[in-house]
């Protein structure tokens, strides 16, 4: 005991128990998962399937010819042109809608149906339209993503309590004011949540659209390393965007906790 | 309208009716039939009766976040017609915007008022403190007591001065001694501004500590109006409650509650 002294007097509190971090869990659990597919995924013919240093070999392979980077960038483009557009156009929508009980009625149905759309579908009429270059990918990218963050925007707004309403009524303020000052920040949650959802279904939505146009992009690779039998090829664009997901969701969850940091105090729960 | 003062309150021949759809059926209840009285300046008015019987609803009428179906509605000689700053209202439950500190809160209402810069800040402490929060500024609701946060709702309701100050069961989610407190310092701020308040309650003690007139509700109607013998300042209330003037005018008041069940 070589703290001797201060133990003693931190005797009388509450004794902190020692729990392993989120993150070290976190990192315990992808660790296993690598081993363990690298233990049996070795017996597996490598057409059918791979194991993660074939898929690491095959990554430095793509890294060294340049040919990963100049998709990622390709692909990050497109994601990043449609995913803001989705929600530059998004959350107002959602607002609106949830204010209006006209436009709820009016283009509500609109929307709901088109969250559930086999957009797969529309990508062909989409390349006729677009030809098959970047316009044709951002456009698949908003469709995807757009309509979640309409529709949890929307229940947002419609979640947030009446009378927190009614104290922006009794100081006169406008309905765009109401929107703004009280609509807007009660609902950051759920458009939170909504940004969230639409990080997977943007970065499906890209692999989508370069599956159809096929000669760039991450989903480029994907596709012609398919066709050509490479699996461990194959591999790598997929868990890219894995780990490109999982570091979007990361970033949104952080812009959260800087523009709502009462929600997370509320909920008590710290995310990391 | 010169004889007319700026914090008095009119209500005359006020009827509400709300329809709901029941099991597909719509129904129509009748929340308020001609209602009608007057309030002056500066006297602090209780409106008391059973849940349901329109007290709530005559608040919300006289903020004007309901409109009256018949009748006229004035403050300080003018036509109720919607929110205005010559009322300020305290919710039930505060309703504190929770993403915004107390001060900000409090500064809420007067930047939607329009004041703005250094006059806005140095109001909402100003009030902040009348409310004895000063300390507390910077935190957001969550930080809050209960007790704290009803603190918050006067001071946010009292920034905008308005004439008026309109009470819905402010206190009736908090604890007895919390209750208390807030209800003598209620007292001291009203005697130090003179606003008019008229102050919603099902607490029949609470009615009598605060208020010049009770005004006791049933169904829609006022069943009687009782001016309360108490004089202003009314000191302590620990030591008001043991007098035996209290105690009388309580049970005028309950025998007028209870009357009221009878006829039910």
């Amino acid at each position: 005991m070589t703290t001797g002294g201060h133990t003693r007097s931190l005797d009388d509190a509450p004794q902190l128990k020692w729990e392993l971090p989120n993150w070290a869990i976190t990192c315990m659990s992808v660790a296993f998962v690598i081993i363990a597919w690298e233990f049996f995924g070795r017996d597996v013919n490598p057409v059918f399937g791979s194991y993660p240093t074939a898929i690491a070999q095959a990554f430095w392979e793509l890294v060294k010819s340049g040919q990963l980077l100049a998709a990622l960038i390709q692909s990050l483009r497109a994601f990043v042109v449609g995913y803001a557009l989705s929600v530059l156009v998004g959350v107002p929508l959602g607002l609106i809608i949830g204010r209006s009980r006209f436009l709820e009625a009016a283009i509500g149905v609109f929307i709901t149906g088109a969250y559930a759309m086999p957009l797969v579908a529309l990508v062909p009429l989409l390349v006729l339209w677009m030809g098959l270059g970047f316009a044709v990918k951002a456009c698949v990218v908003f469709l995807m993503a757009v309509f979640p963050i309409v529709i949890n925007t929307w229940l947002g707004v419609r979640a947030v309590p009446k009378t927190l309403i009614e104290v922006g009524k009794s100081f006169v303020a406008s309905d765009f004011t109401i929107l703004r000052r009280i609509v807007l920040p009660a609902t950051i949650p759920y458009i939170m949540a909504g940004i969230k959802l639409a990080v997977g279904r943007g970065v499906v939505a890209m692999v989508i659209a370069e599956f159809f146009t096929a000669i760039s992009g991450l989903g480029g690779i994907i596709i012609n390393a398919a066709n050509a039998f490479d699996t461990a090829k194959m591999f790598v664009p997929v868990i890219v965007l894995m780990v490109l997901a999982t570091m979007l969701n990361s970033f949104v969850g952080f812009i959260e906790r800087k523009v709502a940091p009462w929600q997370v105090e509320l909920s008590g729960r710290e995310e990391s | 309208m010169s004889d007319i003062a700026q914090g008095q309150v009119s209500m005359a021949d006020v009827s509400k009716a709300f329809t709901l759809r029941v099991d597909g059926k719509i129904q129509t209840v009748q929340a308020l039939k001609s209602v009608s009285f007057d309030v002056k300046q500066a006297e602090i008015v209780t409106l008391i009766g059973p849940s349901g019987c329109g007290k709530t609803t005559a608040l919300r009428i006289l903020m004007g976040l309901e409109t009256a179906s018949r009748g006229r509605v004035s403050v300080g000689g003018k036509r109720v017609n919607g929110c205005g700053y010559d009322r300020g209202l305290v919710f039930q439950h505060a309703e504190l915007l929770p993403w915004l500190t107390a001060a900000q809160n409090v500064m809420f209402g007067l930047e939607m008022k329009g004041v703005r810069g250094a006059e806005l800040k140095d109001t909402a402490m100003r009030y902040l403190d009348l409310v004895g929060l000063k300390d507390a500024a910077n935190r957001r609701p969550y930080q809050l007591s209960g007790g704290m946060k009803q603190r918050v709702g006067i001071a946010r309701a009292l920034a905008i001065d308005p004439e008026v100050l309109l009470m819905d069961e402010p206190f009736g989610a908090l604890d007895a001694q919390t209750r208390e407190t807030l209800q003598g310092e209620l007292l001291e701020i009203q005697a130090r501004t003179k606003k008019t308040i008229i102050f919603v309650t099902h607490d029949l003690d609470e009615a009598v500590l605060l208020a010049d007139r009770i005004i006791v509700m049933r169904a829609g109607s006022i069943q009687e109006s009782i001016e309360v013998p108490l004089l202003r300042p009314r000191g302590e209330l620990g030591a008001l409650r043991g007098t035996s003037e209290f105690a009388e005018a309580r049970y005028t008041v309950w025998k007028a509650l209870h009357s009221a069940e009878a006829v039910h």
